[in-house]
């Protein structure tokens, strides 16, 4: 793992998918952070690391556009994502400390309801499903699974979504062993697949791929 | 380049399938949905044995009561409209989908009119008896409940989304919503009282038609924005 955390601003190439200038995020009158710069070319991860309050889940948030930030901007493919929201948004996918899924439904009609808003085909949900361990829980309602599955199933959508961009809050909370090494496997094949994520932990990853680091304070 | 190609169904997709969920939803908690039915025909038939038998009476107050409590029943199904999204982080799987924000926000108003708006146009009739209203009147009641809960549906979510991350937002939602929503109490009631007369009603049922329209072009728009506000 090697550390880099870039200030100058200036120093972009046109490799750069993913990249934060100047970035500070004020949660109430705290400043979590101020001055902030990353980028990332395809292939590569983004860990952010901090203990709990330190902003992990803002900086995530903010990257996704769902929280303002007080300066600064984030830039995808070179575009400052508040210019052009729309595509971003197709690129990108969330799984947040939330899982997003509505406990009175079943997991399939929860992730049907994903397909309406970004494509998919049920013979590939079928497939990510088997892969996930899940195809048997499929017809029962959210509610009654547990938390680790209910993060599998987060990971479901994440896969089904095709998007580029993977922002991971706490993926490997609440998962088992080998739960912990799937998320693994999977990042590892997004990134090998010139995907890009962006994953807020406290523990380091065992991973041996293009990685950068961001330590909050 | 890649292998990842963002493909994005077709809006009208989108805005099926989050109606769709949300009818989903209400068909499994069934309690959500009636409450404001119980609400409104309790409200209404309670009226007729507080003020009296005089057929007269009640045919004259039978339009006001029914649409004041139209009015409250949808105001009180309007605040768990993004709550529980807001509550499970599927805000936040919304907000970020590469479909149109107001375009799902259009969708979710649809469904709550559908669950909420819906079924009070359709037990009206048989609320409208018991205030003796003249057969008349019956389909313009009926007409007008329908365009006026539609508005109202879709200016709710205004106030519901602008009031989702608040602790008692509930109030504040009917703050918000009231002065909005006092055109059309006063063009419904009072074009249902006209029927009842046997005056001419056109004007007023195009006065609500206009303010649905209204509402249905540029509440989506607003509750995007508001959403956006309130889920940071």
């Amino acid at each position: 793992m090697h550390l880099s955390l870039y200030t100058d601003a200036d120093a972009k190439t046109l490799t750069e998918l993913l990249s934060g200038t100047n970035l500070c995020v004020l949660r109430g009158e705290r400043c979590l952070f101020k001055g902030l710069n990353f980028a990332l070319s395809s292939g590569e991860l983004l860990l952010v690391q901090g203990p709990n309050g330190s902003g992990k889940t803002s900086l995530l948030r903010s990257i996704a556009g769902l929280f303002g930030l007080e300066t600064g901007y984030i830039s995808w493919r070179g575009v400052p994502t508040k210019n052009d929201r729309q595509s971003f948004s197709a690129d990108v996918v969330w799984m947040a400390h939330h899982v997003g899924f509505k406990a009175d439904l079943t997991l399939l009609e929860n992730l049907r309801f994903e397909t309406g808003l970004r494509s998919a085909t049920l013979e590939e949900i079928e497939s990510i499903l088997e892969r996930l361990s899940l195809s048997q829980l499929v017809e029962l309602p959210m509610r009654s699974l547990s938390a680790g599955q209910q993060k599998r199933g987060a990971l479901a959508r994440m896969l089904i979504s095709d998007a580029r961009l993977w922002l991971m809050d706490e993926p490997f909370a609440n998962l088992d062993v080998g739960g912990h090494d799937l998320v693994i496997e999977l990042i590892a094949e997004h990134l090998a697949e010139n995907g890009i994520c962006v994953m807020a932990a406290h523990q380091d990853l065992e991973l041996e791929v293009p990685m950068h680091s961001i330590q909050l304070q | 380049m890649t292998g990842f190609e963002a493909k994005v169904p077709g809006l009208w997709h989108g805005l099926k399938s989050i109606i769709r969920r949300d009818l989903l939803l209400a068909w499994k908690r069934p309690g959500d949905v009636l409450n404001p039915l119980f609400f409104f025909a309790m409200v209404s038939t309670l009226f007729p044995l507080a003020v009296g038998p005089s057929a007269e009476q009640l045919a004259v107050s039978g339009p006001g009561v029914l649409w004041v409590a139209a009015l409250l029943a949808t105001l009180l199904s309007l605040n768990s409209l993004y709550l529980s999204d807001f509550e499970d982080g599927s805000l936040d799987q919304i907000i970020l989908s590469p479909q149109p924000l107001p375009l799902l926000a259009l969708g979710k108003s649809v469904s709550h009119w559908l669950v909420s708006g819906l079924p009070l146009v359709i037990v009206s009739p048989l609320i409208a008896m018991t205030f003796s209203m003249p057969a008349a009147s019956v389909g313009v009641l009926m007409l007008t409940l329908a365009l006026g809960t539609i508005s109202l549906s879709l200016l709710g979510s205004i106030g519901a989304a602008l009031t989702v991350g608040l602790n008692r937002g509930n109030a504040l939602l009917s703050l918000l919503i009231l002065p909005l929503a006092m055109p059309v109490l006063i063009f419904g009631a009072r074009t249902v009282s006209l029927a009842a007369a046997g005056d001419a009603v056109a004007a007023g049922i195009y006065f609500l038609a206009a303010y649905c329209m209204l509402a249905l072009s540029f509440a989506p728009l607003a509750t995007a924005a508001a959403l956006k506000i309130s889920n940071e």
